[in-house]
């Protein structure tokens, strides 16, 4: 091979990388913390008895879970502020956009969670006289988020991997400044490449933690779902 | 010569010496039964017979040719054995997504690779030996435990093959079924075929076997006819084996 | 507000040709990603084969970076290397296979896995060899086990197709951002695009909600 490999630029431009990592970063952060309130919430009106809540809740996890994540973006960053007539950012985008569409997932992951729960367990929360709301949040609940880690940290990587879109609607997260760097630098291979390394590095860890995770789950004997 | 020859035949799991030197002979038409406590090496030694577990030490010899060399194992020469040596389980390991003349005509056509029409026909034939010719198109699913065995039998019988080795076959059946899996196991004797047989089924051992090998700790604790070891036993472990199985009576 | 779709059905035949090209790159992706992944799968599940640490490290690469960056490293990195042509067909089409080959390696491990070894024991008893057992007892069982999955990874490869719209691939979102930048009408257009895919997918994902409850009940 008689290319001449030149790491040097990429190296030099560190603290854009770097940047555009923790940009990266914090959008995945507010989309997990957004999406999970927002997952339960789902989840909860997915279940309940009533139609007019379960039956909207319903069609916003189906449509968020069969709809192309860019497409989602695209729309939230073209067509929502001319019908809601705010401003938009690439950022605010990208947050409500990933914040939805994770609730989405969340959302079934807390129902199945919740649904696994054996019958025995809201049987005897409502024998000693408790009410739906505290069966669910001091019985049920605790229980089942211990079985859905395994499939939380599933989609967490997942989300990590998801907001990378956000550098085609020019939010300088890592893969955008990748792109505006290889440009610059005139050197595609050693930026992509290292770029590839980055974030297989960062998400490779995060995936190694939350299998950690699952097995100290499974060695106290907590069955799991998902 | 034998048909089967063993020696110093040893097997351990982890810390667990499971098998600690056997040597045993088998001539043709014998039919053996093997006795012994859960946990004796009665189903690791049956397993080594067929190289479904490779042995840690000592040779197996099949019609005067020893298997393997110095301990290492061919793929093909393993192959070449496990189609001479039939075998059934106590779980009957049929396959579920084929019918019962799927699962006895599996072996031909895959491993002998005889034609689909002569595979039918003998698997036909061997059903219909075990008395299943009409549940030919059932699926396993659709089969009494009894059944199951009696096609896994069936299947075993189709390859031909010079020894039947039997693991505990009757184990997981339901006690009203384990007639109809014995009556077809001693035609099989009658018929002169040699073959192992662990069981706990003392009585029927008694009746069909040839010779009743009693393991205790991976050794081979006494051995004799039926009448020497089921009924006047002369080891002390021996005695309180039979002793436990109450049923067993003459 | 008032809402114009008018403008979206007047170009019905650029969705049109996006769709072709998305039900192209799918297509194309679903193969190879499906059959590489067998592959690789089958690698993973032989823990102690030569194939193991590369199939691990196959399936650990291609499952831990995003999409997206494997499809603009092999759109402007890889041509550098390489001594031809890499078309955004291509540079989206090797991402998504790979990526899909690497997720689905892990449904065709758990599912051979998960076949109890009572069934090697009744074939290998028959004298079958390896593959013989492979081939004709057990993934014929396991791949109906892995049906859900595996359909499940079908329709995420369907919505990645729009992945190669970064690389102005013509597929229905790239055809939506076309429409959308003629006529000014984004509202219209990517509401369009969103339904088309909802309209193609649910289908489907309601298909894959039948398959694990009839799974679930035949176990």
């Amino acid at each position: 091979m008689n290319y001449h490999w030149d790491f040097s630029p990429v190296f030099a431009n560190a603290a854009l990388l770097a940047a555009g990592l923790g940009n990266t970063l914090k959008v995945t952060g507010i989309a997990l913390v957004c999406g999970l309130a927002l997952g339960l919430l789902l989840a909860l009106l997915r279940l309940s008895r009533h139609r007019w809540a379960s039956w909207p809740a319903g069609f916003v996890i189906e449509v968020f879970r069969t709809t192309p994540p860019l497409v989602q973006l695209f729309w939230f960053f073209f067509a929502l502020p001319l019908i809601v007539g705010i401003e938009m950012t690439p950022f605010l985008a990208a947050c409500v956009t990933f914040s939805i569409q994770s609730s989405a997932f969340f959302a079934e992951v807390f129902r199945a969670g919740i649904v696994s729960i054996e019958r025995g367990q809201w049987d005897a929360a409502r024998a000693i006289g408790m009410n739906h709301a505290q069966a669910l949040r001091r019985i049920v609940l605790p229980q089942a988020v211990k079985r859905m880690i395994p499939a939380f940290m599933e989609r967490v990587i997942e989300l990590m991997k998801t907001t990378t879109l956000v550098a085609t609607i020019s939010y300088a997260d890592l893969l955008f400044e990748a792109n505006e760097l290889s440009q610059k630098t005139f050197r595609p291979l050693e930026t992509y490449t290292v770029v590839a390394l980055i974030y297989f590095f960062v998400i490779f860890v995060a995936s190694l933690l939350a299998r950690r995770l699952e097995l100290r789950l499974a060695r106290s004997g907590e069955s799991t779902v998902g | 010569m034998s048909l089967l020859r063993v020696r110093g035949l040893a097997k351990r799991f982890g810390a667990n010496q499971v098998l600690r030197g056997i040597d045993l002979d088998v001539e043709a038409g014998e039919r053996i039964a093997i006795l012994g406590a859960s946990g004796s090496g009665k189903s690791t030694l049956l397993r080594c017979l067929n190289f479904m577990e490779m042995p840690d030490q000592g040779t197996v010899t099949l019609d005067g040719k020893a298997i393997g060399r110095n301990g290492k194992y061919r793929d093909g020469e393993l192959i070449a054995v496990r189609q001479r040596v039939g075998m059934v389980f106590q779980q009957f390991n049929l396959f579920p997504h084929m019918t019962a003349i799927g699962n006895v005509m599996e072996g031909l056509r895959t491993v002998k690779r005889l034609p689909r029409q002569a595979a039918h026909a003998r698997a036909e034939k061997e059903l219909a030996r075990v008395g299943l010719a009409d549940k030919a198109d059932t699926y396993p699913a659709h089969l009494s435990g009894g059944q199951k065995q009696r096609v896994a039998i069936a299947r075993a019988l189709a390859m031909d093959p010079e020894l039947l080795l039997f693991d505990e076959p009757t184990s997981a059946l339901d006690p009203e079924l384990v007639g109809e899996v014995l009556t077809v196991i001693r035609a099989l004797a009658e018929e002169g075929r040699t073959m192992l047989l662990v069981t706990h089924e003392l009585g029927f051992a008694y009746h069909v076997a040839t010779r009743v090998i009693f393991l205790a700790d991976g050794a081979i604790h006494e051995q004799g006819t039926p009448d020497e070891v089921l009924k006047h036993p002369t080891k002390e472990r021996t005695r309180a084996f039979i002793a436990r199985h109450k049923e067993f009576s003459l | 507000m008032k809402w114009d779709f008018a403008s979206v059905f007047a170009n019905w035949d650029a969705l049109l040709a996006g769709a072709a090209g998305t039900l192209r790159i799918f297509a194309i992706c679903l193969v190879l990603g499906l059959s590489l992944g067998l592959v690789v799968g089958l690698g993973r599940y032989a823990r102690h084969s030569w194939a193991y640490w590369p199939a691990t490290s196959f399936v650990e690469f291609f499952r831990n970076t995003p999409v997206l960056v494997q499809i603009l490293w092999f759109y402007f990195a890889l041509p550098i290397l390489a001594p031809f042509e890499i078309s955004p067909l291509a540079a989206a089409a090797l991402g998504i296979s790979l990526n899909s080959a690497a997720f689905s390696a892990e449904i065709y491990r758990g599912g051979i896995q998960s076949i109890e070894p009572g069934q090697w024991d009744g074939a290998r008893a028959l004298g079958m060899s390896w593959a013989q057992a492979m081939r004709r007892i057990i993934l014929p069982q396991a791949l109906k086990r892995m049906t859900p999955a595996l359909t499940n990874r079908a329709i995420e490869i369907f919505k990645m197709s729009t992945l190669a719209s970064a690389v102005a691939y013509v597929e229905l979102l790239q055809q939506g951002k076309l429409i959308a930048s003629i006529n000014y009408n984004p509202i219209e257009a990517y509401t369009a695009v969103a339904v088309i895919f909802f309209v193609f997918l649910w289908p489907l994902v309601q298909f894959t909600y039948l398959l694990e409850r009839r799974l679930r009940r035949d176990e």
